[in-house]
Formats: structure tokens, sequence, C-alpha cells
């Protein structure tokens, strides 16, 4: 292909691993896979039993780690001067065939 | 037609109307210049920014059916059935880092369905052709079981006709769905899927609320069904799992997070969007679908509470169980409210059935028709026959629905769940490393498949007096490696994907050692590390501004068969 600059080692390593540890937060809501922690049904909360509680405590848990991860990766390395393959503008332009 | 709901069917046909306008008009909404290729029909032109991405992706992967048999599940099983939540909520931690590569690979080389993926990566047409049916016969009868949930609701309003008669209303309804589908693509169910969203959120907030104060309060409507299951002979039923199910539980729910991204509408979806940062926002925007999941759940105890009791279906003769829902608003609730509620539930339905439909209809064109039928086909060629393939799979799923069991769309429901994770390292780790070899991604495959479904096979279903594809819920007990039974005697149960999973993930990596070992050739490799990292923020304008730079770009060009002279 005529990929021009387009080097295979880029972007480099360095670069866009900068910003990796903070993707650790989402192991956190894996703890939903071990049902033994919160199989239970004390104590309650308005009524309902711990497990049900807790999983919907999680939901947020969980939405919230994703979000940390997303605000402190927002401005990772980004490749943004290769070639665009997609071919959906040009057709738009209605250049082709 | 004696007992035809009226102010629910008024309400009902009032925002059936709306949608349908909706859905027609939805081909001019964001539009480019033209309708007739792939990219525009099909992924409405990767133009979606993060609220259109989360209303589209929440309507599409929180389905109508799930709507509708998760509660039911609940009313009869108890805490098994909430394996929903966790299977949802730890599904976007799981996905958030494969999905952006994904989306960037697929974005830079103009990949339109996962498996343009796995072509391009591998120059093997044999493993791409393998994912792309894989997919689409996991695709079917989930569309199919969209219809179960809409006739659910159609039902409970009166058309509960016995015959061909009773499923005239379905029949209407999805054939107006495949019009507005045909002509307008992925544009019209992501325009609906502001409809369907804020009914249903109004819906699900307002009886959340309002029911457990009215039965009582939550501790209340626990213990009536901590006393229905203790009346019940199944030993696995309760509102807390026991020692033999919580692995079933855990393994169902990580099965089923894991087969997310693979199933073809969840990637449709999510290429849809416009940039990195639209994906990786809605990781955590979509969880709260996750919530309204929950407490629709939480609705099947609702319904033990209020003594709700499931329709009959006139057309099979059987108690229907998926009318729990609907029936508990006919109960509780006026009848306008009820008849929101059902729209809800029953535009809930259209979206991710146009999306499948869409879905499977790509793969179809792109994978099996250009690869194997006119690989000279024009984009404008592929448009249309990717049109025509989505009114052919919503017939096909009709079809199934009114001439065979329902039944029948629910256990191909349950292989299909086994089958998707078989495509999983082919995809998925794929985006990572090449190390595996692309025959023994092949092979691996294969055993999973023929595995998962032959265990699948062998599960009766005591409770319904099924012999075959009764449960995905195998005894470790019975487990047995060539003879060799680790886990003789044990009741605890383990989900079957993940197990057929296994077995794939350990012929994959032994077949790739001996490749690799005998030398064998793994196929070409048209991507770039580049393009994993790649973001919307490409200087497109510059591409376009110089047509000469154009003349080695087209759909057919970005994806190598592998037979090129790179290959």
């Amino acid at each position: 292909m005529t990929n021009g600059a387009y080097p295979d080692e880029y972007p480099p390593k360095e670069q866009y691993r900068r910003n990796a540890f903070w993707n650790l937060l989402l192991l956190i809501p894996l703890i939903a896979l071990f049902p033994p922690f919160y199989n239970r049904t004390d104590p309650r909360l308005f009524g309902m039993p711990f497990f049900y509680w807790f999983l919907l405590a999680l939901i947020a848990l969980s939405a919230a780690c994703t979000y940390v991860v997303y605000r402190m990766t927002k401005d990772e390395f980004v490749v943004t001067d290769g070639p665009d393959l997609l071919s959906v503008d040009s057709l738009d332009e209605g250049a082709r065939r | 037609m004696t007992d035809v709901k009226p102010v629910e069917l008024t309400i009902f046909i009032l925002l059936f109307g709306t949608v349908t306008v909706m859905g027609f008009m939805a081909s001019r909404w964001r539009a480019g210049n033209t309708m007739s290729t792939l990219d525009e029909w099909g992924l409405g032109g990767r133009r979606f920014g993060p609220w259109v991405t989360w209303f589209l992706c929440g309507g599409n992967l929180y389905t109508a059916y799930t709507f509708v048999a998760l509660p039911a599940l609940i009313f009869g099983a108890g805490a098994m059935g909430f394996f929903a939540v966790p299977f949802a909520l730890i599904a976007y931690p799981i996905v958030f880092l494969p999905l952006v590569r994904l989306w960037s690979v697929c974005r830079v080389r103009g990949y339109i369905t996962p498996a343009d993926f796995v072509l391009g990566r591998y120059g093997s047409r044999m493993l791409a052709t393998g994912v792309a049916i894989t997919a689409i016969v996991a695709t079917m009868p989930y569309i199919a079981l969209q219809l179960v949930g809409l006739e659910a609701v159609l039902r409970t309003m009166g058309f509960n006709q016995a015959g061909l008669l009773g499923h005239l209303p379905l029949f209407i309804a999805f054939t107006i769905l495949a019009l507005y589908t045909y002509q307008s693509g992925l544009r019209a169910p992501a325009l609906i899927s502001f409809v369907k969203d804020g009914l249903i959120y109004l819906v699900i907030l307002v009886a959340v609320v309002y029911l457990p104060f009215k039965l009582g309060g939550w501790e209340f409507v626990f213990s009536e069904a901590d006393a229905k299951f203790a009346q019940t002979p199944n030993p696995n039923d309760g509102v807390l799992l026991n020692g033999n199910n919580q692995l079933q539980f855990a393994t169902l729910a990580l099965g089923s997070a894991l087969a997310i991204l693979l199933y073809p509408h969840a990637a449709t979806g999510f290429f849809a969007a416009s940039d990195r940062n639209a994906i990786k926002r809605n990781m955590s925007a979509l969880q709260v679908y996750t919530f309204l999941l929950a407490i629709i759940g939480l609705f099947g105890y609702l319904a033990i509470a209020a003594h709700v009791r499931p329709l009959t279906n006139n057309a099979t003769g059987a108690a229907d169980s998926n009318t729990i829902l609907p029936q508990l608003f006919v109960q509780e609730f006026p009848s306008w409210f009820a008849g929101l509620a059902f729209s809800a539930i029953a535009i809930g339905a259209l979206v991710p059935a146009a999306v499948m439909s869409i879905a499977a209809a790509n793969l179809w064109t792109r994978n099996v028709y250009v690869e194997f039928v006119r690989p000279d086909a024009t984009p404008a060629q592929e448009a249309r026959q990717a049109k025509v393939a989505s009114l052919v799979v919503k017939l096909g799923a009709v079809a199934s629905i009114v001439l065979l069991e329902p039944q029948f769309a629910i256990e191909l429901q349950l292989v299909g769940g086994v089958l998707i994770l078989q495509i999983l390292p082919a995809m998925v780790v794929a985006l990572y490393t090449r190390w595996l070899h692309r025959w023994a991604l092949l092979g691996g495959w294969a055993v999973g498949l023929l595995y998962g479904v032959w265990l699948l096979y062998e599960l009766p279903n005591p409770v319904t007096g099924q012999r075959h594809f009764g449960s995905s819920a195998y005894p470790l007990g019975e487990l047995s490696l060539l003879g060799w039974q680790p886990f003789a005697g044990s009741p605890t149960t383990v989900y079957v994907g993940l197990i057929a999973l296994a077995v794939n993930g350990v012929v994959t990596v032994l077949g790739t050692v001996v490749l690799r070992a005998m030398g064998v050739s793994n196929g070409h490799d048209s991507t770039r590390p580049a393009d994993f990292h790649a973001d919307e923020r490409q200087p497109r304008s510059v591409l376009l501004g110089d047509p000469a730079s154009l003349t080695h770009i087209g759909p057919r060009a970005t994806v190598p068969t592998g037979r090129g002279p790179n290959g």
C-alpha cells in the first residue's frame, strides 16, 4: 500500500502507555463475580436484602471507575496523522464510481 | 376481540404511529450526500456523538425481551435471575479497552463488521467467514426473541387469539419496521430510541417509586417472595443464591459480559460513534440503563407480592410467564399508564430488532455476498444487497415465531450465546496480538462450537420436561475430560459457554505452538500498530482536497483478501 510516512513502529510505546495504570481501576467492579461476598440478607437497606442493594450500589461504583479512567486517559496519545482509509466521505462527495 | 383494552390500544397506536413517521423521516437526519453506501445505511455515516450513541446503544443492548423475560425469570427463580445485573455492570469495564481499539482499527480501515477486522488482521477468508456466519446465526434468534417480547404486550392488550389471527398484529408491526429500516438504515433505530428510552425511563421510575409503597414496602415484598419460593419443590430458587448455583451465577454473568462485544448488533451500535471519547464516556453513561435493568428485575418480586398471574397464551395454550410485567401494569395502574408502559416495551422491541437485522445484513453483504458471490460489487450494490438482506432477516424472524414455537427461539438464543463466545479469540485477542495462529483459531473455534452445542444438547429441563437444550447450567459433577471426572459428585453448576470457551482456548494455544514450530504461514496482516490508536481527528479534509490521494481508497481496497501483492 502507498502509506508513505506511516512506519510500523509508530506510535512509540512509551507515548501511549503513559496513563495505563489508571486502567487498573477497571478491575474493581469484578468483585461482582464473587457472590459469596454479598450473598446475604443483612444488613438491609429500605427493607431490601444486602444482595440486591449491594449490586445496585456496585452499578454506581462501576460507572465511577470507568468515568475516572475516561477522564484520566482522555488526552491519551492518539494517531491523527495517518491516512484515513474510510471511504464514506469521499463517496459523500460523489467523487467515486 | 371481546377483551381488547381500548385506552391502552389507543395510546399504543398513537405512539406506534409517531415512531413509524420518525422511522421514515430518519433517512434525512444528519444525512450525507448519499444513502447508497453501507457506511451511510448500515452505520449512520459513523457520525453519532456521545448522546446519540448513548440512546442507540442503550436502546439496542437493553432489549424488549430482556424487559419482559428478566422479571419473568426472577418471578420464577428469584436471585438466579438477577445475574443480569452483575453481567451488565462488569461488561463495560471489561470491554472498555478492547472496544476503543476495535473502533479505531475499523474506523481507519473502513471495516463495517467485526469479521472485516478478522479478515484484515489475518487475511484468512475461512476464519472471517466462520466469524461472520457464527455472528449471523447467533443474532437471528435474538431478533425472533424481540417478537416474543412484543407479542407478550400485544396479547396482554387483548390480541390474544388462537392460530394465525393471533399473530397478525405482530406481523403488521414488523412489516412496518422492516420498511422504514429498509429506507433509513441505522438512523431509524437511532432516532426512535429517543422515544423508546424516554418512555421507558418515565414508566419505570414512576412505577418503582409508587409500587413498593402501594404494596407495603420492600421488606414485605421480599418476605412474600421468600414465602413463595419456600413452597416450590425447586431447591435452586429463592431470594438468595445457594451453594450450588453461585458458580453458575458468576460464570453466566462473566460469559454474558464477554459475549456482549461479540454480538454484531453491539459492534454496529458502537462503530457508528464519531470518536473514541464518545465510546469511553458511554462506558459509564450506559450504566444508567443497568440501573433501570435492575429495577425492572425487581418488578418480578413486586409481581409476586401483588399476586400477579401470567396470561394464558391462546396460540400455545400454556401460561406465558413473559406476560408477568405487562399483567402487573394492567393490575396495578390506570389504563392510560399501562398503555404508556406497553408502548415503551413494544417500541423497545423495534430498536434492537432493527439494529440486529442491520448488523446481520452488513455481515451477510460484506463477508458472504461480496466475498463469494460478487467480488466486484460497487458500494451502491453493497448497500442494496444489505437492505434486501435486512428485509429477509426480519421476515425470517416473524416466520419462525408464527410457524414454530416461541420456545424454539428461546432455545436457539441459548445456543447462540454459547456460539458467539467462540469467536472471542479471533476477534478480541487478535486486537492485541497476532501470536495466535489463524489455523489454530479456526480449529479452536470449530471445536468450541461443536463441544458447546453438544453440552447444551445433553442438558434437560426437569421443570418443563424438555430432554434437550433445556438449560445452560452444566453440573460440574458430570464434566468428563476424556473419561476423567475431576469434580465427580459435585452438584455445583457452571455456564456451558465458559466451558466451551476454555476448550476453544486450549485447542487454539496448543495448535498455535505446533503450527508455529512447523513454520506454517500466519497470513497477511494489513493493519498497522498505529491503526489501533487512531482517532477522529484524522485530517480527512486534506485527503479530500486531493482526489489523486483517493485512488487506492475504497471499500474493497481496504479489505485485502490475503492474495494481493502484499499477501
